[in-house]
């Protein structure tokens, strides 16, 4: 599997000098599969850029939406292959209790809030209330679970031949806990992160900052790490950083917790960046 | 690595942080925790109790109705909330762990999650001895 980071940022797209490092774009991962099978992780602004890449060629693309916060799908209708006819595009979010996919996408993907509605772009748009069994798309076999955030908000974890990716951008294991982390079976995420070969976990605020923020639904960069080390990762990197960070906050805060040994590897998400899984 | 659904985590969570003695049990029916208001009145803390199988904690505190009638499994609210996935209610007597006896009301209800999971059922007890 390869992996490439086209938005990092949490929250609100956050262009501008003190951020050029890590960048300003709202949450968007690809993810390639060694047959060439691309899975895009949700639709922030960083599937702008993506999709201005994609081969003219392929013929199927599956993106996988964590949940609908804005910062999560702001990127969708720009993403170039769905003005595509003929491409088959395949996307998979949570359903809330009372309504599909299809009815809470359509609140943002419609006039007034958007120009174009679903149903006209030209590609062949599915739309499935991601399954909470097992799935596969070609080599590539998806878990998709609920985790700690507000709202309906899944997590996925990734794998085939090659090794595992876990994936929860948004994501607040700590919320409610005294002493955290609890024991892996008390603590939200772990089963799908658990000897991942790469995490990619939400690490928006400091220790200080989540005091202020608790409920929200995201992590201190403390919180991942801890995290991490229960779920016993190989690979963590931070994401979903504040949008109020600049480059050299999020060093400081890579730097605060690399104090203590860590019984991983720790990258922190830089827009642009690749990985390989195997 | 196994983990609790997480509705079952929050529902555990929010159970830690209020006062009114709360029951939580799995969809098998083992009891998973109690927070601890409910220990006072069970008469045991939770990490010494550990989790137990409802035929364990459906009979270990000697549950009977108002009149001392010994209830059966399936006459208890968390039992019934769990078979029937349906709010339930009764006054009964137990003995808590402690040897103390203690009348109490018990409303039940299922813990249901998207797509009609069965995740399990929690119980809010009432001690009616405190009015």
């Amino acid at each position: 599997m390869k992996i490439t980071l086209w938005g990092t940022r949490g929250s609100l797209p956050s262009p501008g000098p003190e951020t050029v490092r890590y960048g300003g774009n709202t949450s968007c991962v690809e993810v390639r599969s060694n047959d060439g099978t691309l899975l895009v992780l949700d639709a922030g602004t960083g599937i702008r850029r993506l999709g201005n890449v994609i081969e003219p060629d392929i013929v199927r693309i599956d993106i996988l939406l964590t949940h609908l916060h804005m910062d999560h799908i702001q990127g969708f209708g720009f993403f170039g292959p769905l003005f595509r006819p003929g491409l088959d595009v395949h996307v998979y979010g949570p359903p809330s209790t009372t309504h599909d996919l299809r009815t809470r996408l359509t609140k943002y993907l419609s006039p007034p809030l958007f120009p174009v509605r679903l149903r006209d772009l030209p590609a062949r748009l599915s739309l499935h209330d991601v399954p909470m069994e097992p799935f596969s798309v070609n080599g590539l076999r998806i878990e998709a679970s609920l985790i700690s955030h507000p709202g309906p908000t899944v997590g996925y974890r990734i794998s085939d031949r090659s090794g595992t990716l876990a994936y929860m951008p948004d994501h607040e294991p700590a919320l409610g806990v005294e002493k955290f982390p609890l024991p892996a079976d008390w603590t939200s995420g772990t089963a799908l992160a658990a000897g991942a070969d790469l995490l990619i976990h939400d690490s928006q605020y400091t220790l200080w900052e989540y005091a202020d923020h608790v409920g929200w639904g995201h992590s201190a960069i403390e919180h991942a790490v801890a995290f991490a080390a229960v779920a016993k990762v190989k690979r963590l990197l931070t994401f979903h950083h504040d949008p109020g960070h600049s480059d050299e906050m999020v060093d400081r805060m890579e730097q605060a917790v690399r104090t203590q040994p860590l019984p991983f590897e720790l990258i922190t998400g830089r827009e642009d960046a690749t990985f390989k899984i195997g | 690595m196994t983990q609790k659904q997480i509705e079952i985590i929050l529902m555990r969570q929010l159970a830690s942080y209020l006062a009114l003695p709360i029951f939580i049990v799995d969809p098998q029916g083992n009891l998973i925790f109690f927070n601890e208001p409910a220990e006072a009145l069970l008469g045991r803390t939770f990490d010494e109790a550990g989790e137990m199988p409802m035929s364990e904690w459906s009979t270990i505190f000697e549950q009977s109705d108002e009149h001392g009638n010994p209830l059966l499994p399936d006459e208890l609210p968390l039992v019934k909330a769990l078979k029937t996935r349906r709010p339930a209610y009764r006054a009964l007597r137990i003995m808590g762990l402690d040897g103390v006896p203690r009348r109490l009301e018990v409303t039940a209800y299922p813990l249901e999650g998207q797509g009609g999971r069965l995740l399990g059922a929690a119980a809010l007890f009432w001690m009616l001895d405190h009015e």
